[in-house]
Parts: structure tokens; sequence; C-alpha cells
């Protein structure tokens, strides 16, 4: 891979503080140019390829694989298959840590998935091992499918999302409900939905004795790297794992699945490098995806159109062999004041690859439940459904009780609607008609996601030419790690962000944990403040000790650094530059490390999440029930903005995500086969341009000191809550019909007219 | 990939005679049949490319009015050429709602005419298709079909012909040029495509090494251009195959319906010429209640083939609505949301 060359100067730089100014991408270039290396464009010498052969049915076993017909096609080097792998140091079925996902490399000749892999063909060109895959020509032991949200006997898992309780309530919900003057008992269900990153999981793997080069998008080099290096059974350090640019991962990238290791196994048995791409199709299994659900809620209201309670109960389905369960009915805990509150989950085991996080995993879907809910009972009080929210607006986390460490949506609710012109919105549905008779609706919902902070580490340096280096194994998904984490890398030393080499996206260099949880840049952001004020420490040490600077005696705390200067608090006539400390020095560079970590004690007192509100106009046809979204405001307070302009393209693509759940996605499952029909992006649909209205963003000042050092909630997935919702009330607006499983299909608005 | 033999014959005769052998197939654009090949769905020894072949992108008016379209020439160079969208709007609106621009910029007339359903059972090789292999069953019967036919299926197949710019063509008695073995021959655009009966294997009525040349549209064709409209369904705005689609056309005296055309697409194998319905609206005024009565005639043999009944009441409206659209006249303009029920609103600046 080249040296990546990254604009140095963006446009719009201003100089100062780095933080929050809207820097164009700094990758951005690179990209449009076709210079971004992505890990499938790697080709080093002696390179084959291999292609997965997956199964056609969903439960059994293989019975037979036609080798010797994939080995006799011209090309094709070697099948690797359950008889014929090298071996692995730990079974891939062992649970090692709650963050390790079972995986299937061949260990077996189960099947417990369609399109899960039972063999890899390793060819000199990707046509033959291809060709050779399909050779293979697979014979099965079928045993019937398990599909749906009904089959088996459901159970309640221990745990859902990451660690959560099944089940959790506050006050009486029966007896809420019991005097409630008006109930609402619906019932909501949500597709299973792929990540369908643009790029598919890819990895080029090449072995040198026990040293292992990886190219391979993830969006957590450490934990990919430390279950490698269990698989394999060698060290860390042995381990190299480039990542400079993922094509997106939506939480599919996150962990080690399936596929790599393959190709990592590929590339030991046939002792040269490999690269191994998943085709479109073969993502719609081994790499996780959104498990479907059925959402019940029982709300209750008094005359007032006050809560009384809230039950949120959601089923959903894991695989036949682990356990990811999809939070949905969690999202009842924050946004609403109910006095009383229960979400509990269940769940069945079907034929499918795990379920995984996906885009707000338990967010996306719990939301738009809640707030098709929420808007059914607001229909039912008579009340307008921005009023109704605000009159159960939460002042305190209502499921615990404790306060938010901020909470900026009574604004966020009021810019948005007054950007959106609500006022204006008649209280009936049905009401309101375009100049072409097309239907009118406008809908909002509330957005919602936690403030969350993993661990990361990050090292430091400022050299001697007075430049600064800033190193941490962060990830570029697309959402701007190269840019933002650069501008907070730049304030945290105190140099212009062209002054400091912001080093990123290998596993050589500091942990930056996981690039999820929408944690990333508030994690990675405070492990770089805390290491570029562990250096400026180190260098002002050397200064205020040194009697010739004109630093000395001012000690630690009263030096600030600005501009590559370090400069006396109390008299900033006396300064001095970076360099000419460590001349003086005679030193070639200081260095320092820092972390980032969660606050326990903060998390303790405080609930700590992002909010927004987000307003949606569709039109839809009265006869012919076809809708179409042509308006979004969406209204976001999510603490401190390090990038307005990334910012903002990340919320409107958690719109579009908003709008998609809504209206597009659904994978289709044979319910008999357990193979999903539409796995491509022809049949799969995402929302196209024409989908896509006018979008309005506004970021809702909001100064958190809880969260982190830095103020910084995340804003990568909250922009899909809400807006989803906000979508499905305006299709109810619009037409009177109240869809209640999404996507909203066109045969449940072909109502009388 | 299975290795194939890719030949460029330089005359139409060659051509013929090099697709007229088992497993060789005509290769135009590549859009459809590259990806049945790549899901291994189409595995042909041999792809004869025709779009090397000379005078087959020509848009010509013949003597007798007549318009003669090459069988090569592009879905997006048909569509924006301005004479031809002035005289046939259906057609140039049926044409731009399908697809992506990227895909009518490389697909040919040809290949719109002969492209493959998008049944996705026929795709998905591990499941039983009589279309894709005769005899082994259709899992779409009982499976995912709320999209399938609801006209014209057989028990043996549920499958959908899914072009849209066959359904205004084979309304204005389009006909189809062939060159084959014996030499040419013509037949009219509503014979090409085959109701499955009990050999859904044959989607068309042609032989091995038929060639389509050119489609031709008559002189009358021209006679609808007032009154013409192509709507189309489906979900989502743009880059999505119809629901369900009609084109309606009109030739209006004197306030009065002299002759209707109109045609379904997404409804079943073939695009859906609705007879039965031109004939009720021969010499009465264009009115909303004579096209429900159209309506009730074009799906009165439609019956669901599965998770589809709402496709009937579906076609029903669009029928309605398509013929009040080419009642009020053809715009001026192609819409900036070509037959889309969006077309009318503003905002939008491409599909
Ligand atoms: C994602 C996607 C979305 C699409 N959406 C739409 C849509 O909304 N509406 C729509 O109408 N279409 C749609 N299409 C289909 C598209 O219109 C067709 O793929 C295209 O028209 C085929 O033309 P081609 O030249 O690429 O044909 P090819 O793929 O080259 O050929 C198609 C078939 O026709 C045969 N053939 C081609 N030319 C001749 C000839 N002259 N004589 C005899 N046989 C011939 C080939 O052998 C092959 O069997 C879509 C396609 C894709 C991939
Ligand atoms: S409907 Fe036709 S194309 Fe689809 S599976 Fe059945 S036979 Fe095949």
């Amino acid at each position: 891979m080249p040296e990546l060359n990254l604009t140095s100067a963006p446009a719009h730089l201003r100089h100062g503080s780095n933080i929050g100014q809207p820097l164009t991408r700094r990758d951005g270039v690179l990209k449009v140019k076709g210079q971004a290396t992505y890990a499938a464009d790697n080709h080093p010498p002696g390179m084959l390829f291999a292609v997965m052969a997956v199964s056609s049915i969903s439960r059994g076993r293989v019975a037979s694989l036609d080798v010797a017909a994939a080995k006799r096609h011209p090309g094709v080097v070697d099948v690797m298959t359950p008889s014929h792998k090298p071996p692995l140091a730990i079974d891939p079925e062992l649970k090692t840590n709650p963050f390790v996902f079972r995986m299937e490399v061949l260990q077996s000749d189960e099947i417990r998935y369609a399109n899960q892999p039972i063999a890899v063909v390793i060819a000199e060109t990707l046509e033959a091992a291809t060709e050779g895959a399909l050779l293979l020509a697979p014979r099965y032991e079928t045993l019937p499918a398990l599909v749906g949200l009904d089959v088996g006997e459901s159970f309640v898992p221990p745990v859902v999302g990451v660690g959560n309780p099944t089940e959790v309530h506050r006050g009486d919900v029966e007896a809420g409900l019991a005097s409630a003057e008006k109930q609402i008992d619906a019932i909501y269900e949500t597709p299973p939905q792929y990540h369908n990153a643009m790029e598919p999981h890819a990895i080029v793997a090449s072995w040198d004795g026990d040293r292992l080069q990886i190219d391979m998008p993830t969006q957590g080099l450490m934990l990919s790297l430390a279950r490698i290096a269990e698989l394999f059974g060698i060290a860390h350090d042995k381990i190299h794992i480039r990542s400079p640019f993922l094509g997106g991962g939506f939480g599919s990238k996150g962990l080690m699945a399936g596929p790599p290791t393959l190709g990592i196994m590929a590339a030991k048995l046939v002792g040269r490098p490999v690269k191994l791409v998943l085709r479109r199709e073969q993502m719609y299994g081994p790499v996780g995806h959104r498990a479907p659900t059925r959402q019940r809620l029982r709300i209750g209201a008094d005359g007032e159109g006050r809560l009384t309670a809230l039950d949120h109960h959601a089923r959903t389905v894991s695989s036949t062999f682990d356990d990811f369960y999809e939070p949905a009915a969690d999202a009842s805990h924050t946004l609403y004041a109910a006095p009383a509150i229960r979400t509990l989950h269940d769940a069945v085991r079907v034929n499918t690859g795990t379920p995984l996080f996906m885009r707000a995993p338990g967010e996306a879907t719990g939301s738009i439940a809640l707030e098709s809910a929420i808007d059914e009972m607001a229909w039912a009080c008579g009340i307008d459904p921005l009023a109704f929210r605000l009159k159960n607006y939460a002042e305190v986390e209502p499921i615990s009780g404790k306060p938010f460490s901020s909470k900026a949506l009574r604004a966020c609710y009021e810019q948005g609607a007054a950007r959106f012109g609500w006022a204006k919105r008649s209280l009936q549905p049905r009401q309101m008609r375009d100049d072409a008779g097309l239907l009118v609706g406008w809908g909002v919902g509330t957005a919602t996601f936690p403030a969350l902070m993993f661990q990361a580490q990050a090292r430091a340096a400022i050299r001697r030419d007075g430049s600064g280096v800033m190193e941490i194994g962060a990830h570029d998904m697309g959402q701007g790690a190269w840019t933002a984490l650069a501008q907070i890398a730049a304030d945290a030393v105190g140099l212009d962000i062209d002054r400091v080499e912001f080093k990123a996206g290998t596993s050589d260099l500091p942990d930056a944990g996981i690039a999820g949880g929408s944690a990333h840049t508030a994690t990675a952001g405070a492990a770089i403040h805390s290491a570029g004020a562990a250096v400026i420490a180190e260098l002002a040490d050397l200064a205020t000790n040194d009697e010739r600077s004109p630093l000395f005696g001012a000690g630690n705390a009263g030096v600030i650094a600005r501009e590559g200067r370090l400069i006396r608090r109390d008299d900033e006539s006396r300064s001095e530059s970076y360099a000419e400390i460590l001349a003086r020095a005679g030193v070639a560079e200081v260095e320092a490390r820092g972390t980032g970590a969660p606050n326990p004690a903060a998390m303790e007192e405080y609930a700590m999440h992002a909010h927004g509100a987000v307003f949606a106009e569709v039109k839809v046809d009265p006869e012919l029930g076809q809708v179409r979204v042509t308006r979004m405001v969406g209204a976001f307070a999510a603490g401190r903005i390090v990038n307005p302009h990334l910012v903002k393209s990340q919320l409107f693509g958690g719109m579009i995500w908003g709008l998609s759940f809504a209206l597009h996605e659904e994978a289709i499952t044979d319910r008999r086969s357990g193979r999903i029909m539409n796995a491509n992006l022809g049949e799969y649909h995402i929302p196209v341009n024409a989908d896509v209205p006018p979008l309005d963003v506004i970021t809702v000042e909001e100064h958190d000191p809880h969260v982190n050092a830095l103020g910084i909630k995340g804003v990568g997935e909250i922009g899909i809550t809400g807006s989803a919702g906000a979508v499905a009330n305006a299709v109810w607006h619009a037409t009177g019909v109240r869809v209640r499983r999404f996507p909203i299909r066109i045969e449940e608005l072909l109502t009388q007219h | 990939m299975k290795p194939f033999d890719y030949v460029r014959p330089a005359t139409v005769t060659e051509a013929v005679a090099a697709a007229a052998q088992p497993g060789a197939a005509y290769l135009a654009a590549g859009t459809n049949l590259l990806d049945l090949m790549k899901g291994g769905v189409s595995r042909p020894d041999r792809l004869v490319d025709v779009t090397h072949l000379d005078g087959l992108d020509q848009i010509e008016t013949l003597a007798d009015g007549s318009l003669r379209i090459g069988a090569l020439v592009s879905n997006a160079d048909l569509a924006h050429d301005p004479e031809f969208a002035r005289s046939y709007p259906a057609v140039a609106e049926a044409l731009l709602s399908g697809a992506s621009a990227q895909l009518r910029n490389a697909a040919t007339v040809g290949g719109n005419l002969l492209q493959r359903t998008r049944c996705v059972y026929f795709y998905d090789t591990a499941s039983r298709c009589n279309k894709r292999d005769a005899g082994t069953g259709c899992d779409a019967r009982d499976g995912e079909n709320r999209t399938h036919a609801v006209l014209g299926w057989s028990e043996s197949c549920i499958a959908t012909h899914p072009s849209d710019f066959c359904v205004p063509l084979v309304a204005l008695d389009a006909v189809v040029e062939i060159e084959g073995r014996n030499g040419r021959r013509e037949i009219a655009l509503d014979a090409l495509h085959r109701l499955p009966g009990n050999t859904p294997e044959r989607d068309s009525a042609l032989e091995p090494g038929d060639l389509i040349v050119a489609v031709r549209l008559p002189p009358p064709a021209r006679g609808f251009s007032a009154h013409a409209r192509y709507l189309k369904v489906r979900e989502r705005t743009s880059y999505a195959f119809a629901v369900v689609s009609a084109a309606a056309a009109l030739r209006i005296e004197n306030g009065r319906i002299a002759e209707a055309r109109l045609a379904l697409g997404g409804v079943a194998a073939k695009p859906w010429r609705a007879r039965a319905a031109e004939d009720v609206l021969r010499n009465v005024a264009p009115t909303a209640d004579a096209f429900q009565e159209a309506a009730w005639r074009a799906l009165a043999d439609a019956k669901p083939s599965g998770d589809n009944a709402f496709k009937i009441e579906l076609a029903r409206r669009i029928v309605v609505r398509a013929l009040l659209l080419a009642a009020a006249g053809t715009p001026a303009r192609l819409p900036a949301l070509p037959a889309s029920p969006f077309a009318s609103t503003s905002g939008a600046i491409h599909a």
C-alpha cells in the first residue's frame, strides 16, 4: 500500500481551534481519484483467489462434494473442505469472551443456515475459483428448516443486546394500565434486514513463516487481531492488519467472522497469499444481520393524555447455535415519562446466521414500534402527536430515575417543528392534499441513542521540528475518522492540523477499541485528548525545569499549548516554541500515551443519551398506494460537534436509513427453505436518489460535562431512530391507515376510496 | 465462471448460423444475460455477440409511415430521440421508467424484449423452476409470490414478464422482424412472448438461431400521440420493476374515443393486451365511468396465483388512472419522474 497521502489543508480550514470546524474529509480526494486502497485492492505477488462454496439448504449436513471435479477444472489449485484444511489452535465454537461469536470455518459437515460456507476453492483466477465452487455440486441430507417468529418453543434469553437484562421494570404496569382512561394494545412487526455495506467483506492474507499480514476491512482492529491470534495460535505481534478504509460496516465488520478466517486458512493451506471476497448474496448469512421482531406495546394514558403505563414486549430470533438478541423493547427505557414501565423479550431459534449489531441494534427496531404506538395513543387522546410527546417529556430517565447528563430534546422539538412548519398540521388524518390530489401526511418521531464510551489508547509525540504525531488504531468506515480524529489530535497537541501526522487504521498502533455503538469519536477522541495533554505535560516539564527557558519556573499547570508554542498562562509574552524546547533539551522527540474510557462514577450518577426529533412529510397516491417521502427535518442534540460537516452527513445517512426501514428494507425469506430470496441489491430495496427528499439537519447546541472530557456524544446511529417512526406516522396521517408491519407496502394502503 | 466460446460474427447470416447450435445465446448489452451467467442460471457454451453487426442501430421512418427501430438501438437513445418521443410518447415514458440511466444507456431494444422473468425462484438455482429446468416444479407456486402473475398463468409457472418497453409496444401493435435459419419473417409482438401452459421453459416463439433485427411500429401507432401515457406502480420511486403497470393510448375525435389501446405490465408472462377493454371504449366519451368499465373488462379473467390478489385491484385502478391521464392529454414534456404516480408533483429533477 502506498503511503497514505491525505489532503493536508482541506477547504474551510481556519486557524485556531480545530474542533468544531467543518473541514471536508481529508481522504476525499484519494477516494474520488480511486487511490484509496481498500482491502480487496491489494495484490501481493503470487496471490491466489479463494471463492467460498455456500450451502443452499439451511439445515442438515453436506453428504458429498465433488472435489475431484473442482480440482480438475483448469486453474484450480486446491479445495479446502472439512477433511482438508489447516488445523486451528482452538475450537471456534468456544466462546472465549462475550465478543466472540461462533463461526463456520469447515469444522464439520453440519449446516445451520443457508449461505453457510461449506468449502473454499482456491485458484489462479477468480473465474476458475468461481467455476470450481460450482463444480462441487454438493449433495445434502436435508432437515426441515426452522423459519419465522413462531417456530418451535419460545424462551427467555439470559440477556439481550450486549449484556442488557432481558426484563426490566419500574412501577406496576398492570395497575397503570388498569387505571388508564385510554389504552393502546398493538403489535408491530419488523423484518430481517441485512447490513449491505457497499464494500463486501474481503481479505487478502499472506503468511511468512508464522507471521501473518492481512488486509481486511474491520471496525475492530484489535478485537479481530486477538481473535485471529487465538484461532491460529500465534502471538499478537506476529499479526499485522491494515484497514485504512472501510466501504461501510454498519456493525457487520465489527467482529471476526467466518469468511475472513477462511481466507487466512486458505492462505495457510496453499502457502501463498490468498484473496477472498464475498459475493453480494454470500453476505446474507455468515456476516450477521438484524433479526426480525414482533413487538407488542400496551400503553395506558389518563384523561389528560399523561402516560400511566408502558409495556413493551419483543419477540425476536437467534440462530440455532449462538446468541444475539435484538434488544428492541429497551427503546422504551428512556424516552417517555411513564410511571410504570416494563420491557421484556423472548425468542425462538431459527436456521439463520447469528444476528448481530446493525445500525442502532434494538434502538431502531424498538423505535419504529414505540413511536408508532405513541402516535396511536396521541390520536386516541385527541392530542397533536408533538404536544403529546412534550406532555410526556421525561425530565429524568424514566426507567432508572437518574438525571440526564444533558438533554436538549425540548430544543430539538422546538427547532425541528419550527423549521418544518408543524403548526399547520391537521389533527385528523387524510385531510391534507397537494395540488395534484396526492394525500399529504406529516409525522414526528423522537430519536434517541445512548452516549457510550469504550476503551482506547493513543500515543502522541512532539518532534524536534516542532511537528506532532498522533497514533491510534482507529477506523474510518466512511464516517470521517481520518478527519474528525485528526482535528481532535491537532487541538490536543496545540498544533494546526497539517502539522500533526495522524496515523490510524493499522493494528500496530495503539488499540482504539471498536468503531461501533456510535462511540468511536468519543472514545478514540478521549484517548487522543489525553495523550495530547500528556505529551504537552512532558514538553512543559522540559521547559519549566530548565532555567534557560523563558518558561522556567512556570510549573506544569502554568503553561498552555497553542500554535506550536508553550505559553505562560499568567504572562502570554513569555513563550517558547516546541522546536526550541526540544532543541535545547537535545532530545529528538517527547512522547506520551493516553487512554479513553467510560467514567463509572458519572455513569452511576447520570443517564447519558443523545436525542433528536425528526419530522417527515410523505405523499401517498390515494388510489394506487405508492408512497414517497417528500421532506424530512431532523434536529439532533448530541453534545459537542467535532465537525459539523461530517456530522451532518452522518445524520443525513441515518435519516435515510430510517426512511429505508419504514418503506423499503426487507429480506424475503422462503418460509419452506429458509433461503433469502432477494439477496442482491436489485431486489433488496434501499432508497435510491429519487426516494430521498431534501433533508434538513439541525444540530442543537448541547454542552455535556459528564459524558467524557470532550463532551462528545455519538451521531452514527441516532439518525435512524425517530426517522423510521416519523415516516410511518406520516403515512398514517396521510392515509388514515395504521400499518403495523414494516416495511409499509402498497397493498396495505389500497383501501377503499 | 463456466468457460464458453465467444464469437463476433460479421454478418447477420453468420450470426444466425453461429447461434443456431444448441447451447448458443446471443449477447447484446448483457445487462440481463451476464447477470444470469454469473448466477449460474444461464450456462451457455457459446456467446454470439451481435453488438458489432452493422445496420441494426438505426431508427428510420419507412415510406408507408411505419417506424423501424433496429434491435441494437439503446433504450436511452430511443427514448431520447425527440421525434420518437413526440410520436410515441407512451413508449418513451415506459423506457425511461425502466431500470437506471446506466442500464438504459447499455440495454438494447432486442435485449429488452427478450429479457427473462425476475421471478426470484428462477434466479435461485437451488430452487425448483420449470422455466429454468423443465419439469422440475415451481417453487414460486407456494412460495413468496406477491408479485407474481394474475393473468394467463398456469400451474407450471406463475412468472411475469418484466419489461416496461413491451407494454406500450404491444398496445400499439408493434411487429418484430426476425432473421432465422429460413430467412426473414415477422410476427406481432403480441405473439412473441408465450404464456406458460405446460412449457414455461419456452419464453418466446423464437426458434434456435432466430435473431430479432428490428421492431416496427405500424403507421396507425402515431395516431395516438396526443393521448398516450404509461403508468407504473413500483416499490420505490425509481429503479424498481413494476408491481403493475399500464399503457393507455386514445384517439379522441369530437369528444369521443375513436379508438383505444390498453396493455398491462407485470401481470402475466407477456405484456398483456386488454382487447376486451379497448372494445368497450370504442365510440364513448372519455369518462371515469367508461374507464371503470374498461378496467373491469381488462381484469375479468384475473385470478391470484398466490399472495397477490391485491394486484388485481391495483391493476384495475392503474387502468383507470392511465386512461384518465391519457384522456387528459400527453404532457408537452416527459415528466421528470416518468410513469410515476408522482410524475405531477414538483421537486424531482430526475428519476
Ligand atoms: C437492476 C436492474 C433493473 C432493471 N429494471 C428494469 C425495469 O424497471 N424495467 C425494465 O423493463 N427492465 C429493467 N431491467 C432489465 C433491462 O431492461 C434489461 O436487462 C435489458 O433491456 C436487456 O437488454 P440487453 O441488451 O442488455 O440484453 P442482454 O442481456 O444482452 O440479452 C437479454 C436476452 O435477450 C437475448 N437477445 C438480445 N438481443 C437479441 C436479439 N437481437 N435477438 C435475439 N435475442 C436477443 C439474449 O440472448 C438474452 O437472452 C433491469 C435490469 C437490471 C439489471
Ligand atoms: S413461476 Fe415460473 S419462473 Fe418462477 S419458479 Fe415457477 S416456473 Fe420458475
